[in-house]
């Protein structure tokens, strides 16, 4: 109960900042991305703050022995550059950049219930499911 | 507020989310991931799916906390119409899956750990998004 809590509470923080950040906004997203147009670098400021407060925060919580409310802590241990990585972070950008949704303020952003949104975030998940069966098969 | 302090408050609360994600379960903070566990084929059950979608019901309270703090919510309406929102998202759907992470992810998370593999993956989607702004915007 108490991890449910706590993963609660830790989303409506996310969603809260992604919301604040202007992440939310698809107008102000593509305005990030669009460098030879009205380059809007606002959204630089969100990378470079969670970056920053992230690096120190982990540095403390990671020097205790284990988390608060789990046995282990589980971080990505890979190290090897291969296609599915650079292939994939390629298409989620054009995606990123053609709808101006990444998946975080895509789901924060069906709650002012839009359909359309609904739309991109039902196919978003299909995209995923289709991976995950391609996957395991392969 | 100034066009650089909210994002700048903005990405320190995304921040102090991961932390609390990593402290308190042990877990980075990919949006991608938590959600993509939560599919098929294998989905996580039990205590491991209960976490993820008390997490993704947080993301989409937060807009509410905002509304309720500052009067807006945040939210902004789609640029561009339907079929361009369900092929973004289908594609954002199969790189995240494939390139396993995304802005949070990589981005937030796996920087600051230092990782190579998201520097690479940031590097990538980053290109990519801008080239493809680029071409929608100023090429067609």
């Amino acid at each position: 109960m108490a991890r449910i809590i706590a993963a609660l509470a830790a989303g409506l923080i996310f969603g809260l900042g992604l919301a604040l950040a202007g992440m939310t906004d698809p107008a102000r997203v593509i305005g990030f991305l669009d460098l030879a147009g009205a380059w809007n670098p606002a959204l630089a400021f969100v990378m470079g703050a969670g970056v920053i407060v992230t690096f120190i925060g982990y540095r403390l919580v990671l020097a205790r022995p284990k988390p608060a409310l789990d046995a282990k802590f589980q971080i990505p241990t890979r190290t090897d550059i291969d296609l599915p990585l650079v292939g994939g972070a390629a298409l989620f950008g054009i995606g990123w950049g053609l709808a101006g949704y990444c998946p975080g303020p895509a789901l924060s952003s069906l709650i002012a219930g839009n359909g359309d949104v609904f739309a991109l975030v039902g196919a978003m998940i299909a995209g995923m499911i289709v991976v995950r069966f391609a996957r395991m098969r392969g | 507020m100034d066009q650089f302090i909210s994002p700048t408050l903005g990405g320190a609360l995304i921040a102090l989310s991961a932390i609390l994600m990593m402290g308190l379960l042990g877990r980075i903070t990919g949006i991608s991931g938590i959600l993509g566990n939560l599919l098929p084929p294998a989905p996580a059950r039990g205590g491991e799916a209960m976490w993820r979608v008390a997490f993704i019901a947080g993301l989409l309270g937060g807009p509410l906390l905002l509304q309720a703090f500052t009067g807006d919510s945040g939210i902004g309406a789609p640029v561009v119409g339907l079929p361009m929102m369900i092929l973004g998202g289908f594609i954002v759907g199969v790189g995240t899956a494939l390139g396993s992470g995304c802005t949070s992810g990589h981005g937030i998370c796996g920087l600051s750990r230092l990782s190579k593999r998201s520097f690479v993956a940031v590097g990538t989607f980053m290109a990519t998004g801008v080239a493809t702004v680029f071409v929608v915007r100023h090429l067609l």
